[in-house]
Order: structure tokens, then sequence, then C-alpha cells
């Protein structure tokens, strides 16, 4: 815990995001360490690769993943925190120092012309999902996410009379697909109802969940398990190369929908799942978690 | 499916005896290639230019690291596989004209990629994505980079000199064989 003062924010946001790069969140080492006890043969040895990756990033402090991703970052703040008109500013700030400093890679691209800024910013990047409440704290989580996973992600409108049956098949045989191309074992964060814009952001948000945490709601979390089970059927594995560990688990949050439309989105995050949050309390202290 | 240690320059010989599912760890010398390198590299080939590299002796790596650089030395920090699948419409091409004997990816490769194998005697193998830290560690030297100005760093063609760099698995052999393809028929 440290006290806040603005000079020391920008440092705490580059040490969140160092955190975030090269070591991984407790649930997540642990549900790779449980699928590595499980799997044999080419399962095995790229799960063997992976804790050994995890060790020697976190060891070493270098980013886990050469893909150190896009940067989105979830903020929910207080009307009276103190420097949320500054925020903004100062996580663009941070993005671009922490390029330089921890270093990252440089992922930023115009689509026109291909000019990469190097500093991982630029139009709408770093990402930011502002949620604002009342009172004086802020919790922002980091979600830094590589390209490999993303162009895995799926958006379907589907006719309602067709509902969840046909939902469930399209995201089993969309992960079957994919095979290696996501990086397995992956987290599937899906998210339903709203508007095509709705259950994207919603499947996005799904993947910080802790690994192992059912959703709240027992009709939702009843789906969360059979989709875990159906999907690690499949056989694509880690890596696509075989085995039982597909996902390490299944998320689902969900929008009410419009009588006409089932929007249905799909984002798949790699087993490098990294997020970290950062915690502004009430009495003016800050934690990384 | 067995354990093999090989170096570059690779022969055509060890090449062959390779199979799907045989699990290699490489020493030598690797050069990354992601889309625009390889764009580039047939351009200049066709056009008859000059190449600034020969790849022929190294493995083919479909890697973007993260670098720094120290006193004027380049220094790789995290270079883990990137998926291969974008290179597909690259690679056979890629393969004729360079006569690379062995590629580095993950995620594998199609039907052009695995006929281009068997026709020039070239392997493909699948490293652990993400393992970026794990391929930094053998990963000795940054021998040069090219096209570092012009396509950015994850895009440019890094030189590196690697020791038992892996675990590489063989899922596209130079007989014809994939494993993607057989799971697909499955």
């Amino acid at each position: 815990m440290a006290k806040i003062s603005k000079k020391n924010i920008e440092e705490i946001l580059i040490e969140a995001i160092e955190k975030a790069e090269t070591e991984l969140p407790v649930d997540v080492t642990k549900a790779l360490k449980k699928a590595y006890n499980i799997e044999k043969g080419l399962a095995k040895i790229q799960l063997e690769a992976i804790l050994k990756n995890i060790k020697i990033a976190s060891r070493e402090a270098v980013p886990m993943c050469q893909d150190t991703g896009i940067m989105s970052f979830y903020i929910q703040a207080g009307n009276e925190f103190k420097y949320l008109t500054d925020l903004k500013k100062m996580l663009g700030k941070a993005v671009k120092r922490a390029t330089k400093e921890i270093p990252l890679r440089p992922n930023t691209i115009d689509p026109f012309t291909g000019k990469n800024e190097n500093n991982n910013t630029g139009r709408y990047i770093p990402h930011i999902t502002w949620n604002i409440t009342k009172g004086n704290e802020c919790t922002i989580d980091i979600l830094p996410k590589g390209g490999g996973s993303e162009n895995m992600s799926a958006l379907w409108m589907l006719n309602p009379g067709e509902g969840l049956g046909k939902a469930k098949k399209l995201i089993v045989e969309h992960i079957k697909n994919a095979g290696g191309k996501p990086c397995p074992p992956t987290i599937a964060g899906i998210g339903i109802g709203g508007g095509a814009d709705i259950c994207m952001e919603l499947a996005k948000k799904a993947v910080l969940r802790k690994i192992g945490e059912r959703h709240k709601e027992k009709k939702v979390a009843k789906i969360e398990k059979e989709l875990l089970e159906l999907i690690n059927k499949t056989g694509v594995g880690p890596m696509g190369l075989g085995g039982k560990t597909t996902v390490l688990d299944v998320h689902i949050e969900y929008a009410h929908r419009h009588p006409a439309s089932f929007p249905m989105g799909l984002i798949l995050q790699c087993w490098a799942s990294r997020k970290k949050t950062i915690k502004f309390t009430k009495k003016g202290s800050i934690k990384i978690i | 499916m067995k354990k093999i240690q090989l170096q570059t320059p690779l022969s055509k010989k060890e090449i062959k005896k390779l199979s799907v599912g045989d699990t290699v760890f490489l020493t030598g010398k690797l050069f990354t290639a992601r889309d625009e390198t390889h764009k580039k590299m047939i351009e200049l080939k066709k056009k008859g230019k000059k190449t600034p590299f020969n790849p022929e002796d190294m493995a083919l790596y479909h890697a973007g690291p993260v670098v720094r650089k120290e006193k004027n030395k380049w220094l790789i920090v995290s270079a883990g596989p990137t998926t291969s699948a974008r290179m597909e419409i690259f690679e056979s091409e890629f393969l004729s004209l360079f006569g690379v004997k062995m590629i580095i990816g993950k995620g594998g490769m199609g039907k052009e990629t695995l006929k281009a194998l068997r026709k020039t005697g070239a392997v493909y193998t699948h490293f652990t994505g993400g393992a970026g830290a794990l391929a930094a560690k053998a990963i000795k030297k940054v021998e040069n980079v090219y096209f570092l100005d012009e396509l950015g760093i994850p895009e440019a063609a890094w030189i590196l000199e690697v020791e038992k760099f892996g675990p590489l698995v063989v899922t596209m052999d130079a007989n014809g064989n994939s494993f993607y393809e057989k799971n697909k028929t499955k």
C-alpha cells in the first residue's frame, strides 16, 4: 500500500502493467498446473513448456508472451475520485512509458498507412471503459490481450426461435474449428443479449472473471458448466495438439435482448490470461491486486 | 514420437527422417518473418533484386519479438511464435524461392504449404504459443536485423542464434503428412 500523490500514480500504473505482463494470476496458474497433471503425450509437453515459461517470466520480470497485447482498462470510479478527469491522460502516459521501460512490443498500427506508433497508444487505444459510481474510490482492471486469441472472436445474431440450443452448438463448433490458433487452453468469455456491441463487450469483460467462479445466477452457471464439459470433450487440447483441456473455464455475462434478436458474442482469451487490478481506497491508498 | 536434437544448416536427409509427432530441439540460426517480411522478400526475389540475407541455411520462425537495446546491442526479451495461418498465402512461394527447410510457428498451416513442404523437402514445427520467455532463454544472440525502419519491430526480420530451441513438435512433415489434416478427417 502506498499513499496517493499525482506523481506516484503513474509509477504505480506502470508497475501494475509490468505485473500484468510478467506474472499470471494465481487462479490461472493453478488451472494450468491441474491441466498438466491430467494430460499426457504432446499435451503434457505443451503444458510443461507453458509452466516453465511462466516461471522464467516472473523470475526475470520479462513479458511471458511476446504479444504483450493491446491494453484495455475497465474503470469503476466514484464521482468524487480525486483524479477522475486526469485518469485518461495518466493511463496513456503510463502505457507509453511502460512500452519503453518494461519493455512491451509496440502493437498500435494505423490501419490505413501501416505506420506503427511505437508506443502502444493511438486512436481509441488504450481502450477505456468507464463506470461511474458514487464516492471517492476507484478500481481499474487492466487487460492486455494478444492478437492471436482476439482473431478467434465471433459474433452471431441468432434467430430467437433457435435460442440457447443453437447457441451452445455454435460455441462448441467454433472453438473446435479454431484449433490451436487462440493458444488453448483458453478462457471462453460469452456475452448473450443486448445488441451486437453489448454482447461483445460483455464477452470481453467475462474473461476477467476468476477461473472456477460461476455466474451468480443458477440458470447461467448451469450453462457455463455444461459448455465447459462439452468444449473439453472436443479433444482440441493444449495448443490444438489433442488432449482433455481445451478451455480452462467458460464465463457467461448477459443483458436483456430485443424480442427480434438473440445476439451472442464470443471472446477467447489465451492461456496467458493476463490481468491485474489497481484499487484506490477510500482512505487514499493504492494497492495492486 | 521421438525427441531429436538438430543443428542448422539442416540436411535434406535429416528433414526427410522427421515424422508428425516428433519433438525437436534446434541449435543454430533462425530468422523471424511475419506477414510483411514474407511479402517483402518474395517481392525482391521476383523482381530479381538482391535480398538483404539468404534464408536458405536458417530455420524460418513466425514470430515478432519484444526487444531491448543495450549499449548498441539488441537483446531479445520475449519471442514466442505467432499464428502461422496468416502466412499461408505466402508460404508455398516462399519455400520454392528460398529453399528453407524448417518452419517454426504455431497453430499449423494449410494444404498449399503442405504440398510445398513435400515438394521442397521441408517440415513445419509447432512451438508452444505464448512461451515468449522460454524462447528468449534459448536465444543466445541477435546477429542482425533487416527491414527494421521500414516495417517496425514485430514485422522486421531478426536473425537469431539459438541453442536447444524448443520443444518444436513436427506437425507437418516432408512426406505429405499433416497433424491438422489427419484431425480433420477424424
